[in-house]
């Protein structure tokens, strides 16, 4: 399925109210962007910086809206486009590699019948190959929205995972 | 059989990482106790004397480090933890966050108190989110219990500690990039000079150290007997943590002596390799690391000895790889991690890394011709000496060192030897 059939965000007032929380807990200091935009992103559902909110907070922190794409663009772990509600983050490094990272690959790109970056039907799950997280003592891992998940040599324990992820 | 060494990880296990009281009752915050008898200078000097080295992969004199910062006459000075710990097959920091948080910040305040610091931050990687909780709440106790703040120890030395988190990029662990995240920007590495030990963090003297180099600190200074001395070899003094991991059947986390062979660290550490299987090359220091085949086993790990072998220390990171996974394989996934993370800022890593990758594609397909491998070599060397920041100059050290140690898989087929 192809984000862009994916509906734009709307900025509620519900949420502008969560979103100033956040800004208040980070002092509304512009220069605690990154830290900010982690938090804002754990809001959205699908883990991303709607363009409204990226022009809120623009306003509200006084800074520019260049810096703040700048800022989203440049690391890994922000987004502009709307990811899924558990983002499956493969790992494609050395040690994940060595110790058939491609098992998962294959098995989830199988079971979920999408491919890298692309969202299930449901905006279940996506799929993104990320570098590595630190989790080499457990190759091959996987990470969703910040919890690892270990030793996933086969196809079994792949499948008992994604059945653990309503 | 060998054996590993319980100094920097003396507290593992010994008491309940959210409770302040749980690390005091095993010794904690006596070393912060004992640091406020002492000087600044005294302090380095303590360091330098145990030739404590930088645990992130620069190596630079941490004794000298401190006595640096410590010179430097300026108002609210910075010392930072660098804990982006990005470098592949690389999770030793993990494990200090994990089993010991109340001494990174019981460290992170003598560091401070070293160098006449008022602010502490300690940068996470976005990857160890779920370690937050366990740092703000170390942080939050260690201020009620008044290790943090104002007139700390009644000395008059005031001190705050920040927790800032990445967001997924390599690039932030080096110092300067790291600080500009920190400010709320791309993390793009500054040009230097200035160094930061002048103008860093807000243009503000700043002394940024690795976990593992921090967490050291405390338990140099209550080292009266000077236990770390007795271990090691040569002039690599003590201990170190090294993170195990590839095709070996026991990876992990150790704390070994220096001089403590490869061979021992692969077969009796780490169990072996899966399926007994030959090994294809090792890498030492993570992905920037160089590499070497197995000849190097019966090298004693030290800097000098690694470092005569054609490798170095760097992150503290082995790789292992065994039969099934070929050199062009490991240098393609190599280079598809540098090609991810380079910033792009200056046009010998970006452009390198991008022609490295075209220059790996054709060796794959074997279709590269010899003037393909010594535009390699010229490309690998201008990226080492003219790149902007530490990972422009240290992205080819496998390829460089695979040319070295594997020169046959390099050969041009004599049909396609071309001008």
């Amino acid at each position: 399925m192809s984000l862009s059939l994916i509906k734009n965000y709307v900025l509620t007032k519900e949420l502008a109210t969560k979103i100033d929380l956040i800004l208040a807990a980070h002092e509304n200091d512009g220069s605690q962007l990154v830290g900010i935009l982690l938090d804002i992103q754990e809001l959205i559902p699908n883990h991303y910086i709607p363009e409204e909110i990226a022009y809120y907070l623009a306003e509200k922190l006084d800074v520019k809206i260049t810096n703040i794409y700048d800022c989203i663009t440049f690391y890994s772990s922000l987004s502009t486009t709307p990811r899924a509600k558990y983002p499956i983050q493969i790992c494609n490094s050395i040690v994940c590699k060595v110790n058939q990272n491609d098992t998962i690959f294959t098995t989830l790109k199988e079971l979920l019948g999408i491919d890298l970056n692309e969202v299930t039907y449901d905006g279940r799950f996506t799929l993104e190959s990320v570098t590595c997280f630190g989790a080499c003592d457990m190759a091959p891992a996987v990470r969703i929205n910040g919890k690892v998940y270990g030793y996933l040599t086969n196809k079994a324990k792949i499948e008992n995972l994604l059945s653990e992820l309503i | 059989m060998s054996k590993t060494v319980r100094f920097i990880t003396k507290n593992f296990g010994k008491y309940d990482v959210s409770s302040i009281g749980s690390y005091m009752e095993c010794g904690g915050f006596d070393a912060l106790k004992k640091a406020i008898t002492l000087s600044g200078e005294e302090i380095a000097a303590i360091v330098a004397e145990a030739k404590i080295k930088g645990r992130g992969g620069a190596a630079y004199d941490m004794g000298r480090k401190l006595a640096q910062a410590k010179s430097v006459i300026a108002e609210k000075k910075v010392v930072i933890c660098n804990a982006d710990e990005g470098e592949p097959c690389t999770f030793k920091d993990r494990m200090l966050l994990e089993n010991d948080p109340f001494n990174l910040i019981e460290s992170m305040i003598i560091a401070g108190y070293t160098v006449d610091a008022e602010d502490g931050y300690i940068y996470l990687r976005e990857e160890y989110c779920h370690l937050r909780p366990l740092l703000l709440n170390a942080i939050r106790q260690a201020r009620t219990y008044g290790f943090l703040g104002t007139n700390i120890l009644g000395k008059g030395f005031n001190f705050e500690i920040h927790l800032y988190s990445g967001a997924g990029a390599y690039v932030c662990g080096e110092g300067t990039a790291l600080i500009e995240s920190i400010e709320g920007k791309a993390g793009r590495p500054r040009m230097k000079p200035p160094f930061i030990k002048q103008c860093g963090l807000y243009n503000r003297p700043t002394c940024v150290n690795n976990v593992e180099s921090l967490s050291l600190l405390s338990h140099i200074l209550l080292d009266e007997n000077k236990e770390y001395q007795t271990y090691g070899m040569g002039d690599s003094i003590g201990t170190k943590l090294i993170s195990v991991a590839g095709n070996v059947k026991n990876p992990g986390v150790f704390e070994i002596p220096f001089g403590t062979t490869v061979r021992e660290i692969v077969y009796d550490l780490a169990g072996g390799i899966d399926g007994d299987r030959p090994i294809r090359l090792l890498q030492f220091g993570g992905a920037s690391g160089k590499i070497a085949s197995s000849k190097i086993l019966d090298t004693p790990y030290t800097y000098e000895d690694l470092k005569r072998s054609g490798v170095t220390v760097g992150s503290g990171a082995i790789l292992i790889i065994d039969d099934r996974t070929s050199l062009i394989e490991f240098l393609q996934s190599t280079q598809e991690f540098f090609s991810h993370e380079s910033c792009g800022q200056c046009t010998p890593c970006r452009e390198g890394n991008r022609h490295m990758k075209l220059f790996l594609q054709k060796l794959a397909d074997g279709t590269h011709t010899e003037k393909d491998i010594a535009s390699m070599k010229k490309i690998a060397k201008l990226m080492a000496m003219s790149s902007l920041c530490g990972l422009g100059e240290t992205a080819q050290s496998a390829l460089v060192s695979a040319i070295n140690q594997f020169e046959d898989v390099f050969h041009v087929k004599s049909s396609e030897v071309q001008g």
